[in-house]
């Protein structure tokens, strides 16, 4: 399509029915009460002029361009600000508003540089078609370096590796400001100065790098000018057409507009009707996207026949051969399930459901898994168990309504920082704010933002926790009796159980460290404040009690009816792009897609007649199981689409021995990435902006992902699964991934609405999506369960294995942070390694203290299983005797670390609790007189 | 620095069973059965019977229990 521009109405929409009918140059026009006149006047076709309005911020009426005459209103009212009124005779276009505006018009300009022909932004900017539209033909002041005092030598701040800051173009709207404020929550902007002085600063008056800036571009989109202006505009040119898609970093699922010049892509913009984001963005899928055009990718198939030789470029046709003959080749020898896959949360939903399908209909046995499987399997195991469903029950706007949110083991600021956006500007109304972390997460005490309550909880205690809150809400009769006895089962039973005095927040203190007078405060604010949700991450999941904590939380929602409704819930904050939707299609090796057992007749003979084929009744493997099996010779052969489980799965060393025993490793990627090291067929892969599909976010938001150019490879992902299937013996073929999108509507329920026609008329749905849902569904379990009843279920705290030793004394949580993603193959090919070179150690000032290590010294980290060097930062976020690190850097290799421990339902890995010894680097010991090798900056200490 | 040499079958055999102490030891056996079935599979069933028939060395009791309702 050619470059699309979304109207824009100058304020906000209101919510409600449209009832105040008003009269705009004639034409009637009827509108919801609380409607902006400016924005009846563009809804009626009669656009204001404006300046410093725009409809993703609160009108704020400094530039007075948008002046009009209202029947018996003294003067000229701004209409950004003033509201529509029933009867209001509004007139846009009178001689008197036109002088007015020309003369703001000239004014502006006189302190503007006449550049436009030469500006990036031509074309693009507000501020030229204002003096168009208000018909400006002469600048009486003088204009640009005519004009008397002006800002035309103001300095241009280019330190934001994005988007560069020149001020000499700035004419003082405040909209970024306001957008910093009111859309990012950053408030990172101000103005400084008043009257003509008056300028934009970040900060105290520091380049961007330096300010609290965390780079979202909300800015750079509200600007009017081009005072705020992407580099790559600045050095490609404005872009011609644009492309609608989603982002593929986290599973917040933004919709952007890609926009591009020819074939080359000059900018992704957040889109405006995007349902998960609504015109906002953060660094990652703003930004970061230069790594789909990076050197380092692999286009072409290579093979060798031992991870000891070289890579040898080959043919499609070669490769595809290769890798269906050794296949073959090693079921023949060590039978049927000697093979399996792992599917990826980074890929489509149709390039996961093609996969799943080979593995069931081609390999002929159920040995696949996903990725989640490491992220968010107890999430599907406990929800399902509970309300009977896999996925969380809410829509992402729901968090306007919520009145008390319960943020627990999760850091949306940094994990899933649009989705932050939408949480903050609640809590900013005031909604209350309850954060269970055992780290002080930004979100504890930022601007205009302090949690209510704080429980700094020892890592691996959250089901002791979580049961605490449960105990209080029994014994002090907060329960809502009614949702309970209409909605639910299992209460009588569950009751007796979470009120003996074990539970309560006395008795668990102890293990907790959370003072019990705090918990009960807190667990009275969840049960009474109105409605309450409930937003977790992998600081719930990655635990030995995982799925029980999914449980437990579950338990709580239903105990206090904060189910099925908008503003509460219980809602997992996906990791990657297409969690949900990898784990939807059935890339679990106990269930096909949706969720169902392989042991149900009825839906493995939906396959069955579909796909012409017998298929297994029993589960197959899962990761680690595969890495077990193959350590011990009876799985022989893996298919990896595109993952590198060699670096992000726990226990590298185990892993490494298990992957280097296979006689054949197939890995799909768009890098060489470690897991590629053992492999023996690398099949390169499209990345996002190649790919024709969707993807499948946290609120079961279906998003069309759509090709931006033709695959490099020459092949679509699910194009090369086809034609390996057919290698093997099996006719697979689809015309389009369009044409597998049908397949899955036709046999999966909760899908049955769901094509590519339906997505590209209607934008996105939420599954469930068909004849009783056509719609989708924003919000599940409103009239009942999934499963009829709600089920509550007794959640024993059960102390996990890994215990602090004499040996290794501290316990090591993990996380991720803003700029990078996952094991960053992605953004550590872009610019965000500004923000975060390499992985850092997060130590407590004390535990650094008795160990002789200061800020910015190099570490060894070391537990039972294995040992890595990295940089310590000294920082009071995290209790004494806990540290805290990413695994965003191979050379850092965090999961040498990690353990073999698991959460005991669906063996996600306990990333989140390592007992581990921080010591000095022998050189680093030798040179301690001497300063710091490194001292860690500002910017990566805000960072951490 | 070695891993653990407890095999995975009994590890996670283990893990599954201890969640399960607080019932009664029939319904314990009976639900870390019906989780090995439903998530297990064929060759780590069969080894962790095997195990038994070993012995059991390191097993928790409610998991040889549940084993027992594994067998055809
Ligand atoms: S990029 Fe985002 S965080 Fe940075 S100043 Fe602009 S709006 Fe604020
Ligand atoms: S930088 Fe842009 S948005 Fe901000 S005040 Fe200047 S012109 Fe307005
Ligand atoms: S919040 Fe997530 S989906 Fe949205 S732009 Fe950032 S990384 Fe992409
Ligand atoms: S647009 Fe209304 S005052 Fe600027």
């Amino acid at each position: 399509m050619s470059l699309l521009k979304e109207p824009d109405y100058g304020t906000p929409a209101r919510e409600g029915a449209a009832t105040v009918e008003l009269t705009i140059d004639g034409m009637a026009v009827t509108v919801p009460p609380g409607t902006s006149v400016m924005r009846a006047a563009a809804q009626a076709g009669a656009a204001v002029p404006k300046l410093c309005a725009t409809d993703s911020l609160e009108a704020f009426g400094s530039c007075r361009l948008c002046v009009v005459e209202i029947d018996g209103a003294r003067g000229t009212p701004a209409s950004c600000t003033t509201p529509v009124a029933p009867g209001m005779v509004v007139r846009t276009q009178t001689e008197r508003v036109g002088r007015l505006r020309r003369g703001i018009m000239e004014l502006y300009i006189s302190d503007h540089p006449l550049d436009c022909l030469t500006c990036s932004a031509n074309g693009d900017c507000e501020l030229q078609d204002m003096a168009g539209v208000t018909g400006l033909r002469e600048v009486r002041y003088g204009s640009g370096v005519d004009a008397g005092a002006n800002h035309l030598d103001a300095p241009k701040d280019t330190s934001n590796p994005y988007f560069d800051f020149d001020a000499s173009k700035c004419i003082v709207c405040s909209r970024c400001v306001r957008a910093c404020d009111e859309v990012q929550g950053t408030l990172a902007l101000t103005i400084d100065g008043r009257g003509f002085d008056s300028t934009v600063a970040a900060g105290a008056g520091v380049p961007f790098m330096e300010s609290d800036c965390v780079s979202c571009g909300a800015c750079v989109q509200a600007c009017p000018t081009a005072t705020l202006q992407e580099k790559s505009v600045v050095e490609l040119g404005m872009p011609t057409r644009s492309v609608l898609t989603t982002c593929a970093y986290c599973g917040v699922g933004c919709s952007f507009k890609a926009e591009l010049r020819g074939d080359e892509l000059v900018r992704m913009v957040p889109y405006k009707d995007g349902g998960a984001n609504e015109g906002h963005s953060c660094v990652k899928g703003r930004f970061a996207f230069g790594y789909a055009s990076h050197p380092d990718r692999v286009l072409a198939p290579m093979v060798r026949d031992s991870i000891a030789d070289e890579w040898r470029e080959v043919s499609w046709e070669d490769a595809i051969g290769f890798t269906a003959r050794r296949l073959r080749e090693i079921q023949a020898e060590h039978g049927t399930g000697s093979i399996g896959a792992i599917t990826s949360s980074r890929t489509t939903n149709e390039e996961v459901y093609v996969v799943q399908k080979m593995v069931r209909a081609v390999f002929g046995n159920n040995n696949v898994d996903t990725c989640a499987r490491v992220c968010h399997s107890p999430t599907g195991y406990g929800l399902k168990q509970t309300f009977g469903t896999s996925a969380g029950t809410q829509d992402f706007k729901s968090v306007a309504n919520a009145d008390v949110i319960l943020v627990i083991g999760a850091n949306p600021t940094d994990g899933h920082p649009v989705f932050a956006s939408r949480m903050k500007r609640r809590l900013r109304q005031g909604a209350k704010l309850i954060v269970v972390d055992p780290r002080r997460i930004d979100l504890v005490r930022s601007p205009h933002i302090e949690a209510a309550h704080h429980l700094q909880l020892a890592p691996g205690t959250n089901v002791a926790v979580v049961n605490a809150f449960a105990h209080v809400v029994v014994t002090e009769e907060l329960v809502d009796r009614e949702f309970v006895a209409d909605r639910c089962e299992g209460f009588a039973e569950w009751t007796e159980f979470i009120a003996r005095p074990e539970h309560s927040p006395e008795a668990v203190e102890e293990i907790t460290g959370v003072p019990a007078g705090e918990l009960r405060a807190a667990a009275r604010l969840y049960a009474t404040g109105g409605n309450a949700a409930i937003y977790y991450g992998l600081g719930v999941t990655e635990h030995s009690q995982g799925s029980t904590m999914v449980m437990g939380m579950a338990n709580l929602a239903m105990a206090t009816g904060n189910i099925g409704r908008d503003g509460v819930g219980v809602n997992p904050l996906r990791g990657q792009n297409n969690v949900q939707g990898s784990c939807d299609m059935g890339s679990f090796p106990h269930e096909l897609p949706g969720y169902r057992h392989v042991a149900d007749d009825d839906v493995r003979g939906i396959y069955e007649h579909l796909w012409g084929v017998d298929l297994r009744d029993e589960p197959g493997l899962r990761i680690p199981n595969m890495f077990d099996a193959a350590v011990d010779g009876s799985f022989r052969a893996l298919f990896v689409h595109g993952e590198d489980i060699a670096q992000s799965d726990p226990n590298t060393q185990h892993v490494h021995a298990a992957l280097a025993a296979l006689d054949l490793l197939v890995v799909q990627d768009l890098f060489v990435n470690e897991t590629a090291k053992f492999a023996h067929v690398l099949l390169p892969g499209t990345s996002f902006l190649e790919k024709d599909g969707t993807f499948t976010n946290a609120e079961r938001r279906i998003n069309r992902v759509r090709p931006v150019m033709a695959p490099s490879t020459g092949k679509h992902e699910w194009q090369i699964i086809c034609e390996i299937s057919q290698a093997m013996g099996y006719p697979m073929h689809y015309e389009s991934a369009a044409q597998i999108m049908d397949e899955i509507a036709l046999t999966t329920p909760t899908f049955a609405g769901v094509s590519f026609a339906h997505l590209d008329k209607v934008g996105s749905v939420q599954w469930p999506c068909n004849e009783a849902a056509p719609d989708g569904t924003p919000i599940m379990h409103k009239d009942g369960f999934v499963r009829g009843k709600g089920r509550f279920v007794e959640t024993v705290y059960v102390p996990t294995r890994e215990r602090s030793t004499r040996k290794f004394p501290l316990i090591l949580t993990t996380g991720r942070i803003l700029t990078q993603y996952n094991v960053g193959a992605q953004t550590r090919r872009t610019a965000n390694v500004a923000w975060h070179p390499e992985d850092l150690l997060e130590l407590h000032p004390h535990d650094a203290e008795v160990r002789g290590i200061r800020d910015g010294d190099m570490v060894v980290l070391s537990s039972r299983v294995g040992r890595t060097t990295l940089r310590a930062v000294l920082s009071d976020r995290m209790p004494v005797g806990v540290c805290y690190t990413t695994f965003h850097h191979p050379v850092t290799g965090a999961n040498v670390i990690t353990t073999e421990n698991s959460d005991w339902a669906t063996n996600c890995p306990e990333y989140k609790v390592t007992a581990v010894q921080v010591a000095l680097t022998p050189e680093q010991a030798s040179i301690h007189e001497k300063p710091a090798e490194r001292p860690v900056t500002a910017t990566e200490r805000a960072r951490t | 620095m070695s891993t653990t040499t407890v095999p995975p079958h009994v590890r996670l055999a283990n893990d599954i069973a201890v969640q399960f102490h607080h019932h009664t030891p029939n319904r314990a056996a009976t639900e870390i059965a019906e989780h090995i079935r439903s998530y297990w599979e064929k060759r780590m069933k069969e080894a962790l019977l095997a195990h038994i028939d070993a012995g059991g060395a390191g097993l928790d009791e409610l998991a040889v229990r549940a084993a027992k309702l594994l067998r055809p």
